[in-house]
């Protein structure tokens, strides 16, 4: 059902104005997967997920869909295969939050062309998929964080596209909120197969979640691979300058992170 | 979570379609009505006034008959000034709404933020110092709108626009070429109150048809540029991050859409003046009627036709002197601008 897309980043060197924050990077996106981008605070995480969805040009390198560069393909056909949600998208004032999730078909119009049943079928199946379709006349303004995120999720869903990027999906989010937007994503992966990168602060979600980790630190990539190869104390010190203990996680079996500070610490490290 | 269906729930996807079919109807509806409400008042305008016409008489001189009386009332005097009311409206309510909705603030204007205010000074500098024709007075108009957005937009810029930096910026070039336009008309050799209104608030007196048919050639061309950035135009209300995301090539868009609203501005500015607020009053009076997820730009633009056209014939009948349009306009968007700042202010915000 899904088409299986090859998204890689070759040599890119990103900035802003005078400041590199990407310095000659490479990496690849396994198709089918979660991957999480984890780092330090300003380590250059949103910055890449950015310049991945062309909304920020390289400074040196390239971005590659499928083989050609994103930031040369027409706008609506790259919005067809991948799609992003920012970190604080903006909700129109009073907007409801179906009309906000049509939104999402826009790459699929054309500039004239009528709202189709194939539209209202995708904004039906994103509603459904989040569980919003009860909250579909509600005004976004109106609803809580969990709610609303699950609806701009719903908003990316309907533009129907194999690859989704997600700057920080969970922030603002309490714990349970945060494990049902990451076990939406898991579903989504694995009933469609969608390929899903996102940028996570928690370390210990983007192990217990993704198949793939991506460890940035001073904009090159520290450590990458599975959650067991990159969730190590040795990268926690060198990617955040933290002591800690790694361990398993009893109930997922993936690595799970504790951090050392200097104060409560009773066992001996 | 039921996301395993890939074939929604019918329910789901008749409720979608219905909600939003709902609301199609009732921006149909609107529009037809504030399309009828124009129509009525045109007529009116045409048959009422010192001397009160027929509908057949006006009919008449309409289809180029030649009436005795009501061919120079209706036809030389009233005619063109009803009808330039109609096409700025259109104008300013277009070009009002489309800054505020990609501005994301009602504030953003351009009779707030000082576009219109440079297209009114420079029609006055060409026409009064100058003494331009209308193709040039129009060609300044634009010109200058066009370089004032330009320089709001440069002096706002700082890693990014933000609206309320570029609105207070706004409000004081906006200043700064009212008072300029007040100069200009001071050192007018014939000192002339109706063409010093004109270019303060805007006016309809004296309008002629030389004066209205480039606001007709502009909203010929300039208004299916914008209704073609429609779509454009409310993805853009996500952000520029999600829009861009949605496929829509921001920083292109927001170029076509700003030369087209200013040029629709300019126009409508060079032949009545800078007509008070209705560019500010129209997007948000469209939006209350129509609720929200629709486009606004056909509602605003026919709401800002509306209230020139009621307002210029209010102010020349309705009281016992005769106003001119934006005095009447700007009685009626006075009161909502300070409204909203208070609206503003309770929410907690600081614009």
């Amino acid at each position: 059902m899904t088409v299986i897309h090859t998204l890689a980043v070759e040599n890119l060197t990103l900035g802003y104005g005078e400041r590199t924050v990407i310095e000659g990077l490479d990496l690849v996106v396994p198709a089918g997967r979660i991957t999480a981008i984890v780092g330090a605070n300003a380590c250059g995480k949103s910055t890449l997920l950015r310049s991945m969805s062309r909304l920020l040009p390289p400074r040196a390198g390239q971005v590659l869909l499928d083989g050609k560069q994103v930031h040369r393909m027409p706008a609506k056909e790259l919005a067809r295969t991948l799609g992003l949600l920012p970190q604080s998208p903006i909700a129109p004032e009073g907007i409801t939050v179906a009309d906000l999730v049509g939104r999402g078909r826009n790459p699929h119009q054309r500039m004239f062309s009528r709202w189709s049943a194939a539209d209202d079928e995708a904004v039906a199946a994103a509603l459904d998929a989040t569980s919003t379709a009860v909250l579909a006349d509600r005004a976004v303004d109106e609803l809580s964080g969990g709610q609303r995120q699950r609806v701009w999720i719903a908003m990316a869903l309907a533009q129907q596209t194999d690859l989704l990027l997600l700057d920080e999906p969970t922030t603002f989010l309490d714990v349970s909120h945060q494990i049902e937007v990451l076990d939406l994503l898991t579903d989504l992966n694995q009933a469609r197969g969608t390929t899903i990168v996102m940028v996570l602060h928690d370390l210990n979600l983007a192990a217990r979640y993704a198949d793939h980790l991506i460890a940035l630190a001073d904009g090159r990539v520290h450590a990458v691979g599975t959650p067991h190869e990159v969730l190590t104390e040795e990268t926690v010190q060198a990617v955040f300058g933290l002591s800690s203990r790694v361990l398993e996680d009893p109930t997922s079996g993936r690595p799970m992170m504790l951090p050392i500070g200097r104060h409560n610490v009773v066992a001996p490290v | 979570m039921s996301l395993l269906a890939t074939h929604p729930t019918g329910s789901t996807a008749q409720a979608v379609a219905e909600s939003r079919a709902r609301r199609r109807i009732r921006r149909r509806t609107v529009i037809t009505v504030l399309a009828l409400l124009i129509v009525a008042g045109y007529l009116v305008s045409l048959m009422v006034g010192q001397t009160n016409y027929s509908p057949a008489d006006v009919l008449r001189v309409v289809f180029g008959q030649d009436v005795p009386g009501a061919g120079f009332t209706v036809g030389r005097l009233r005619l063109p000034r009803a009808t330039l009311a109609v096409l700025a409206g259109l104008c300013f309510g277009l070009g009002g709404v489309t800054f505020q909705t990609m501005l994301r603030n009602p504030l953003a204007s351009p009779d707030i933020i000082g576009i219109s205010s440079g297209a009114s000074a420079a029609a006055a500098f060409s026409i009064i110092v100058l003494g331009y024709g209308s193709t040039a007075v129009s060609i300044v108009a634009i010109v200058s709108g066009l370089v004032v957005a330009l320089a709001i937009y440069a002096l706002a810029y700082k890693g990014g626009v933000a609206g309320t930096r570029l609105i207070l910026i706004g409000i004081g070039v906006a200043a700064m070429l009212d008072s300029m336009t007040a100069y200009v008309l001071s050192q007018a050799a014939e000192w002339d109150l109706q063409v010093a209104m004109r270019w303060l608030t805007g006016s309809l007196n004296g309008s002629s048809w030389t004066q209205t048919l480039p606001v007709f050639v502009a909203l010929l061309v300039l208004a299916p540029v914008l209704l073609g950035q429609s779509r454009n135009l409310s993805m853009s209300q996500l952000g520029d991050d999600t829009a861009s995301a949605l496929g829509v090539r921001v920083e292109r868009s927001r170029v076509i859409m700003i030369i087209a609203a200013v040029g629709l501005i300019a126009f409508a500015t060079a032949a009545a003046g800078p007509i008070a607020f209705v560019a500010f009053l129209a997007g948000p009076i469209a939006s209350r009627i129509v609720g929200p997820g629709v486009s606004l730009l056909v509602p605003a633009a026919l709401v800002g036709a509306l209230l020139v056209l009621v307002g210029d014939f209010a102010g020349q009948y309705a009281f016992g002197t005769r106003f001119p349009v934006g005095v009447v306009t700007g009685v009626l968007g006075a009161p909502y601008l300070i409204y909203l700042i208070i609206r503003t202010n309770r929410a907690g915000g600081s614009l």
